[in-house]
């Protein structure tokens, strides 16, 4: 039992980085950025090629990970603004579906692009989690897996500090409300969704990193089901909503944690989907979304 | 020497003519007011100054700035605050949050506490309600965070887009001592107003737009008394 909490823990906290990105991308710009999940995909493998070309393979070395985690945010924030700078800005007064079929194809390119360099092949991650650990209140808690939680909730807080706390954030709210009234207020909106892009595709690449020392093997279409999910995790939060991803995230690796030991592990994605459906069909705000109370 | 002067500006939207060669000036330190009826193209002249549309043709200067090329945030940096119609309130942030966006191109947040405090200052309502989301403030708070926020930003040119609309008299009586002073204060306004009352009473100067041209103009009081004006904005 509680180890089914833990494993839903780590898992859920890969869903709630990457469903940040997509909950913000949404709130700013009313994108639904299906190319985000493999933003994911590029993370791991921009982890996996900085190594591979050092010649490592097979560590266990916590701080190298913590290196590469680092170099994969920048590189994905950066490959993030560049797509946004190409692909979805001359769109940005353009109908809403153009943008969104625009974005099913970066997709695409991200996805075949990585095959082409890789190979169709998955990779084995070249930095792993050690398997040693601790027994904790019927738990099984290895060191590794702690790092990868606290690191998640790091970034988390950080993130929550910069949205609410700083002149940044705030001007990333106010756009979300105002695109037009932000201008007046004197704020540059397209770096500021540059800023956005580039926060949202770097925790997507830590997961994406993460994920691979995690389960140890990366392939190109790795971001695809995870893109699914992370939406599902935004959509239950509440899409648009930082701490409604958050939420979604960790429910959603809970879920499917219980869901694959009570009802086996290949009814896991149904298992969450069925919820995105639920939630889409019954309550499409999400658990915190559109609190919203306005008077004129 | 005007502050601010626009010469022949003509600006389209796709085939619609907006502005037609419109030319007005505003002096430092007036308040100048633009009067005119719905799509007589007042708030397309604010966009225009604010850097949200561009001239086809024709000038805007202020104080050597050329609005018609600066980037809208430059032109925020410089001093020309643009209030917007219908106020534009962040609606689920808080009157502070709103206030200190108005202050977003403001470096030095020491500058930004002191107008902070002038502002809760001269509209002790906002003071207290800092906490409160600003889209459950009544027309008339929102109105003074509106002019609230431009004010954090340290205007030098302050424009208003019809602060008055769907206030009660009493409210916009409020507005315009608010207005008038920080015109008192140094800042030069250009307000643009439907309720020609209202703004001829703290008006220095005053413009008539009508489909996107000046028809008449004058000091404050001369157009209201000129009969013209009288008939069409002030009901005789």
């Amino acid at each position: 039992m509680m180890q089914l909490i833990w494993n839903g823990l780590i898992v859920g906290s890969f869903y709630a980085l990457v469903a940040l990105g997509y909950s913000m991308v949404y709130g700013i710009i009313k994108l639904l950025n299906f190319a985000h999940g493999d933003i994911y995909m590029l993370g791991a493998f921009v982890g996996f090629f900085t190594l591979s070309a050092f010649g490592i393979s097979n560590e266990t070395s916590i701080p190298l990970l913590l290196v590469i985690l680092l170099l994969s945010m920048v590189t994905t924030g950066l490959i993030g603004v560049g797509i946004e700078r190409v692909a979805y800005r001359p769109l940005r007064r353009s109908p809403r579906l153009a943008v969104l079929i625009t974005a099913i194809g970066v997709s695409f390119t991200l996805e075949y692009g990585v095959r082409q360099i890789f190979g169709p092949n998955p990779e084995a991650f070249p930095v792993r989690l050690e398997s040693r650990g601790v027994d904790l209140l019927g738990m099984r808690i290895t060191a590794s897996q702690i790092v990868l939680v606290v690191i998640a909730a790091g970034l988390m807080l950080v993130l929550a500090h910069i949205v609410e706390r700083t002149r940044e954030g705030r001007a990333m709210r106010a756009i979300a409300l105002d695109p037009q009234a932000a201008q007046l207020m004197g704020v540059n909106v397209n770096r500021v969704i540059s800023t956005v892009f580039f926060i949202g595709s770097s925790l997507a690449g830590a997961a994406g990193v993460m994920a691979g020392a995690y389960y140890g093997s990366i392939d190109f279409l790795m971001g695809f089901v995870i893109g699914l999910k992370a939406f599902t995790a935004a959509v239950i939060g509440g899409i648009g909503n930082l701490y409604g991803a958050m939420l979604g995230g960790v429910l959603l690796g809970m879920l499917e944690s219980f869901g694959s030991a009570w009802f086996g592990g290949e009814w896991r994605d149904v298992f969450a989907f069925a919820f995105l459906i639920l939630f889409l069909t019954f309550k499409p705000t999400g658990l915190l979304g559109a609190r919203v109370v306005e008077r004129m | 020497m005007s502050a601010l002067e626009v010469r022949d500006a003509d600006v389209y939207y796709g085939r619609v003519h907006a502005l037609r060669r419109l030319s007005f000036d505003v002096g430092e330190g007036e308040i100048v007011c633009l009067l005119g009826n719905n799509g007589a193209g007042k708030s397309t002249t604010m966009n225009m100054l604010s850097g949200l549309v561009r001239p086809r043709s024709g000038s805007a200067t202020w104080n050597g700035m050329d609005l018609t090329t600066a980037k809208p945030w430059n032109i925020v940096a410089d001093g020309l605050i643009h209030v917007p119609e219908g106020r534009r309130i962040f609606s689920t942030m808080t009157v502070h949050e709103n206030l200190l966006l108005g202050g977003y191109t403001v470096r030095d947040k020491r500058v930004v506490g002191e107008r902070l405090d002038r502002v809760y200052e001269t509209m002790p309502r906002l003071a207290e309600r800092r906490r409160q989301q600003g889209g459950t403030l009544s027309g008339g708070e929102q109105q003074m965070v509106a002019i609230g926020r431009a004010i954090v930003g340290g205007p030098r040119l302050l424009l208003l887009d019809e602060p008055s609309m769907g206030l009660a008299p009493l409210v916009v009586k409020q507005v315009m001592e608010i207005i008038a002073a920080v015109n008192a204060q140094g800042t030069t306004v250009l307000l643009v107003e439907q309720n020609a009352r209202a703004a001829l009473k703290i008006a220095h100067r005053a413009y008539v737009v009508e489909t996107g041209a000046v028809t008449l103009s004058g000091t404050a009081a001369e157009l209201a008394r000129d009969p013209r004006v009288v008939e069409a904005y002030l009901g005789a």
